[in-house]
């Protein structure tokens, strides 16, 4: 048997082109979870569950709120801040945590990089999983919320590319935070800026219920963004903000990629 | 001198006491964060902040003045509730399997039930500590209608961890892998922490949805602790929920020592 | 195959390889022999084209790893010291996936992927876990996987370090059979009878630098006697230092080395060696008499032994 010599009409190994790398990584991804599968499944429930109780349960005890000049019932209210939260941690679950079992653990980059994989097509592949996940999380949100009858635009269909991209944002600055992480335990620090994050970023309450100098802090984080885009969305009522939303995340993102690769090549490539 | 064997399980578990003041004092940064400042956020964000926003009406909240007043004990039984799940789910499969830590240790005189014992200990310690600092940090807020009350919540929340903590270290200590703990978490632990009366009255919940509520042993908890803290005690249901609470815990104790001492036998 | 020249690697102030020279030529198995921290492995990752190159020149398959890479790794079969196996996946999937990465075809890789496993012999593992596999399994899928893509080059650092005896003669029998059909192999080891019975040249690294090359049998010719007897003495003679018994018997060999448990003496006739120690009347509670090895080469060369 001829192992290694290059038989006629065998294809010779060769690097691969940006789109085929991502397309590869996601096969992987998808090899690996298809086992956990129940995993996977069971994220979509949690902003279900929190939009029940908090948005439902809780919003019988509330009247409702304006919003852009609108009155909406608390479950509308409270809809759409679950969607971006959900897209927000779905995003960096996958970032932090599986992605330092990744670089850490399971060694598996080290593995990419004896192949002609670049640390490029890593960072794109990885984030490109985490978007996927989050997006079918992000859908399969909207169906719910429709079902429920609390998508009251057309412009709600908007709200799974912004959720896409508040997970491009999270995702690439999550990977870049996990790239200086040493061990499990510095992990606490993500939750430490995740829970403030999911509660205080006007996904329960307005704004409204701030001081001034507080309201402008909460309005400078990105989830704060992230949530009125998909509330401006849902309710169909765009506004400039909106954009500058969009910009906001996108640049972020951008940031946060590029320097997960910065980080790759210095870890990996030593 | 050679060593001996312990003469009653108390006197077996209390051996390990300087097992868990190290592990303690390994972990305790890293919980600090889940178990000091989470329950505290939500208690801003939601009984404050978003508490502005809704009627102070007793006949809506139980009897609470205000939603503060209503969701602070329910946050409180919820927080006895997580850091039981946190201290019988990864930390017991690490023993169990990932350190081996429960096999050197019944390797010594010490029986499977005196292990089960100390873990235990060390759970109710861990609740006293984060419970006991909600209740201080909650006082000022004027959530409390009598000192009695407050003071009596706080066994309650014993009594809870241990309702939860018996059987869920009974399931954590038969599992292959770690897998299904996404599951207890997100299929266990979140419903219940959403649904059990924490946030909103159950009676808001539909006919079954109701009855399945009040089966949860969280919302036996939470009533039980919202009855102590608003000081409108009603003693037959208090009755009810700590019998019920005391059954738990004592089922739990049975399946978790027969569970792990199947697990370290085989 | 591969072409270096002042060859040089540092992490920080700490210079891991300083400035060597090397040039395998196509159709040949090379070694680089060294205990831990020689610089063995920073030397592979850079020939690997994982690693950038502190200093001087190296040419991978006539390629600079520095812009080629993918070109480079896309040619060359890598199995790094440590397994970094997807344990997330499949024993056949780890193959599939990865071969996938090289640019191949699906079917192809299929094909390959059953090959691969029937030559390191894993194929009824085939739809195990990686974590399920026992190390010596581990080390052979990994071989299998650098593999996949008909490599030109194979990399080997370290193939059986922690493996038990009878499971590293097994991956010593499958990459013998790869040296009979060809492939160029290039590894690393600290054991001299790896070394010995995989290598047609080698080299010999400490501090990162080379300090010997040629091949097995002319090394140990150059730098080592023919037999070597070795002592053992027991307690009652803790009196005396072995330096002190050193002295005893110096003239008796050509060289002797002092280690903390044993007298080794070169010489070309050991058992007479031994008789002659008998005759001073000094009394080893054990002696061994043996063949000179890679380890005594190493020995004289650097005055340390391999594995500490």
């Amino acid at each position: 048997m001829a192992l290694v010599s290059v038989a006629v009409g065998r294809s010779a190994a060769r690097p691969l082109g940006a789109g085929e790398a991502t397309g590869l990584l996601l096969y992987r991804n998808y090899l690996a979870y298809r086992r956990a599968w129940y995993i996977f499944l069971t994220g979509f429930l949690e902003p279900v569950f929190y939009l029940f109780s908090i948005g439902v349960g809780v919003g019988q005890l509330v009247t409702g709120f304006e919003f852009n000049g609108h009155e909406i019932p608390y479950a509308e209210f409270v809809a759409p801040g679950m969607l971006a939260t959900s897209a927000m941690n779905g995003a960096v679950l996958d970032a932090t945590f599986n992605f330092f079992f990744k670089l850490k653990y399971n060694k598996l980059f080290d593995q990419l990089l004896a192949t002609p994989l670049t640390t490029a097509d890593i960072a794109r592949g990885e984030l490109s999983w985490s978007l996927l996940r989050g997006g079918i999380y992000s859908a399969g949100f909207l169906v719910v919320m429709v079902a429920m009858g609390l998508a009251s635009s057309w412009w709600a269909l908007l709200a799974v590319p912004a959720a896409l991209l508040i997970g491009l944002c999270f995702g690439a600055l999550g990977m870049a935070l996990t790239t200086y992480m040493r061990s499990w335990q510095d992990f606490e620090w993500v939750n430490l800026a995740m829970m403030p994050m999911f509660l205080f970023s006007a996904t329960f309450f307005p704004l409204s219920a701030y001081p001034t100098g507080v309201a402008w802090v909460v309005e400078a984080t990105p989830l704060y963004r992230g949530v009125v885009l998909c509330r401006e969305l849902t309710t169909g009522t765009l506004s400039w903000a909106s954009a500058v939303s969009v910009v906001y995340l996108v640049v972020l993102g951008a940031v946060g990629l590029a320097l997960v690769r910065r980080r790759l090549d210095a870890l990996l490539l030593t | 001198m050679t060593g001996t064997a312990p003469t009653n399980p108390f006197a077996g578990a209390a051996r390990l006491t300087d097992y868990w003041a190290t592990v303690y004092r390994r972990t305790w940064k890293g919980s600090a964060v889940s178990s000091f400042v989470s329950p505290l956020f939500y208690v801003v964000a939601m009984g404050v902040l978003l508490g502005g926003f809704i009627d102070a009406d007793p006949d809506r909240l139980e009897g609470a003045t205000s939603y503060l007043a209503f969701i602070a004990p329910g946050l409180l039984a919820s927080q006895a509730m997580t850091t039981v799940f946190g201290e019988t789910t990864y930390p017991v499969m690490s023993m169990v399997k990932w350190q081996r830590t429960y096999y050197s240790m019944t390797a010594s005189p010490l029986s499977v039930g005196e292990v089960i014992l100390s873990q235990l200990g060390f759970v109710v310690v861990r609740v006293a500590m984060s419970c006991g600092v909600f209740l201080l940090v909650m006082a000022p807020f004027g959530v409390f209608t009598s000192w009695t009350g407050a003071l009596a919540a706080f066994p309650v929340q014993l009594l809870l961890a241990l309702a939860f903590a018996t059987p869920v270290l009974g399931l954590s200590a038969g599992l292959k892998d770690e897998s299904p703990f996404a599951l207890i978490y997100r299929l266990g632990l979140i419903p219940l922490f959403l649904f059990s009366g924490a946030f909103f009255p159950v009676a808001n919940l539909d006919g079954w949805m109701q009855v399945l509520a009040k089966a949860t042993p969280l919302w036996h908890g939470v009533d039980l602790t919202r009855m102590l803290t608003l000081g409108r005690l009603d003693w037959s249901m208090a009755a009810v929920h700590v019998l019920y609470l005391v059954a738990l815990a004592a089922l739990g104790w049975c399946w978790a020592v027969r569970r792990l001492t199947r697990r370290m036998v085989l | 195959m591969i072409l270096a020249s002042g060859l040089r690697k540092s992490f920080g102030s700490f210079e891991a390889v300083r400035g060597i020279d090397v040039d395998v030529r196509r159709g040949e198995s090379f070694g680089f022999l060294g205990p831990n921290g020689a610089g063995k492995s920073s030397t592979m990752r850079m020939v690997a084209a994982v690693s950038p190159v502190s200093g001087g020149t190296l040419r991978i398959l006539g390629l600079d790893p520095a812009t080629d890479g993918p070109e480079i790794r896309a040619r060359i079969g890598v199995c790094p010291q440590e397994d970094t196996l997807d344990t997330e996946l499949t024993v056949r999937d780890n193959l599939v996936v990865y071969g996938r990465y090289f640019g191949l075809p699906r079917a192809e890789v299929r094909e390959r992927a059953d090959e691969l496993l029937e030559f390191v012999q894993l194929t009824d593992k085939a739809g195990a876990k990686v974590e399920d596999l026992s190390g010596g399994m581990k080390r052979r899928l990994t071989i299998a996987r650098s593999l996949v893509n008909r490599p030109e080059l194979l990399l080997l650092d370290e193939p059986t370090t922690g493996l038990d005896p009878q499971a590293r003669h097994v991956v010593w029998d499958r990459l013998f059979r790869l040296k009979q059909q060809g492939v160029t192999l290039v590894l690393t080891t600290h054991y001299m009878d790896e070394a010995e019975q995989l290598t047609d040249r080698l080299v010999v690294m400490d501090k990162g630098l080379i300090v010997a090359e040629g091949s097995p049998l002319a090394l140990i010719a150059e730098h080592s006697t023919r037999e070597v007897a070795e002592l053992r003495f027991g307690v009652a003679e803790e009196g005396e230092s072995h330096e002190v018994l050193a002295r005893k018997v110096e003239d008796l060999a050509e060289r002797v080395e002092v280690l903390p448990d044993r007298l080794l003496l070169y010489t070309a006739d050991g058992e007479e060696t031994v008789a002659q120690v008998h005759e001073r009347g000094l009394t080893p509670v054990a002696t061994l008499v043996r063949r000179s090895t890679l380890e005594d080469v190493f020995l004289r060369l650097t005055g340390r032994t391999l594995v500490d």
